[in-house]
Formats: structure tokens, C-alpha cells, sequence
């Protein structure tokens, strides 16, 4: 799996949000995400990031080793925009 | 068999407020999200236990369905999950894993 297609896979299970993915190595299995949802909204962070594996199923365990996860909603994304 | 494990995962998280389930020990991390992840509770300076799941495969892989959480570390206070390495940096740096931490020592 390479940055785009996850990213890809993101996008469909978060309709309209705003998803950034960079491959840490270079070898398609640590990757970063940022992912801007409003279906985030009254979740905690622990049940943000479990919304996040689901959407990527099997490839959580078979080809995705670590996954650093930054969730947010649109209001929380706006903010920390605003303040840098 | 099932039950067997999760009984030990739960008989684990009981043995003290804060258990980090993670690859290698304390002093020597075996993955530089587990060792973030101890390095965040050393930090606080407060008392924790670790469990080692590369010396232990079947719970390794019994914590992620126990949790529903695919990958290790993870954190649980007071016997609930906190989460993995990103959400126990992101709660130390917007000071609620503090507060969370101050409120099981109180207990």
C-alpha cells in the first residue's frame, strides 16, 4: 500500500473530509495521517482512531506496521490553523 | 482458551492503576512507539507496570481484539483504555493525561 491509496481508503469511509498521509520510510508500511472528519464530533480519541482502523480492516494487521494518527474535527482544524 | 488469556489481560490491567502493554520492557523497548509511550509516564514520574507481549504471542495478539485496537502499545489507567502511543502524547501535551494520572493516584 503506498500514501495515495491509503489516503484513498480514508477518504471513502470519511465522505467529505480532509485526509493527509505521508509514508514515514519510504516502504509503504509506516505511514502518518491526518485525518479532518466531522464525524469526529463528540467522540473521544480512542473512539476516533478506532473509526480510522475500521475503515482500513485487514490492512491494519497485514500490511500497515505503525500508523501515527492525528484526528480532528473541521472546528479543531480550523483553530489549529488559525493559531500557527 | 479465549476467556483463559483475557482472564490474565484483565488479571494484568488490575495489577496496577497504570499498565502499558508493550514490545520489550521498560528499560529496554523493543519499538520506538512503546518506548515514547514509556518515556511519556516517566516523565509524569508516577508509578506504572509494564507487560511484555513479545514474551507472551497468544496474549500479543488476544489484546488487540480485548482492546479492539490493532496495534501495541497500549495504555490502560484505572482499568480503562486510554490508548496508543499518539493518544497518550497528545493527552501529555494538552496536560488531561496529567489530570487523569493525578485522579487515579488520589483513589
Amino acid at each position: 500500500m503506498d500514501a495515495s491509496q491509503l489516503r484513498a481508503r480514508i477518504e471513502a469511509a470519511f465522505p467529505g473530509s480532509y485526509v493527509e498521509v505521508r509514508d514515514l520510510t519510504g516502504g509503504g508500511d509506516h505511514f502518518e495521517a491526518l485525518v479532518v472528519s466531522d464525524q469526529f464530533e463528540g467522540r473521544s480519541l480512542v473512539e476516533r482512531h478506532q473509526l480510522v482502523y475500521q475503515a482500513l480492516g485487514d490492512a491494519m494487521r497485514e500490511s500497515i506496521h505503525a500508523l501515527t494518527l492525528k484526528t480532528l474535527t473541521f472546528a479543531q482544524y480550523k483553530n489549529r490553523t488559525d493559531r500557527r | 482458551m479465549e476467556s483463559e488469556v483475557f482472564e490474565r489481560i484483565r488479571a494484568a490491567i488490575a495489577s496496577d492503576r497504570i499498565v502499558i502493554f508493550m514490545k520489550g520492557t521498560r528499560n529496554f523497548p523493543m519499538c520506538g512507539f512503546s518506548a515514547a509511550t514509556v518515556q511519556v509516564f516517566e516523565q509524569l514520574g508516577v508509578p506504572f507496570t509494564t507487560v511484555d507481549v513479545l514474551a507472551d504471542p497468544e496474549l500479543r495478539e488476544a489484546i488487540k481484539q480485548f482492546s479492539n485496537w490493532p496495534t501495541i502499545p497500549q495504555v490502560y489507567v484505572d482499568g480503562k483504555f486510554v490508548g496508543g502511543c499518539d493518544i497518550v502524547r497528545e493527552l501529555y501535551e494538552s496536560g488531561e493525561l496529567q489530570e487523569l494520572v493525578k485522579g487515579s493516584a488520589s483513589k
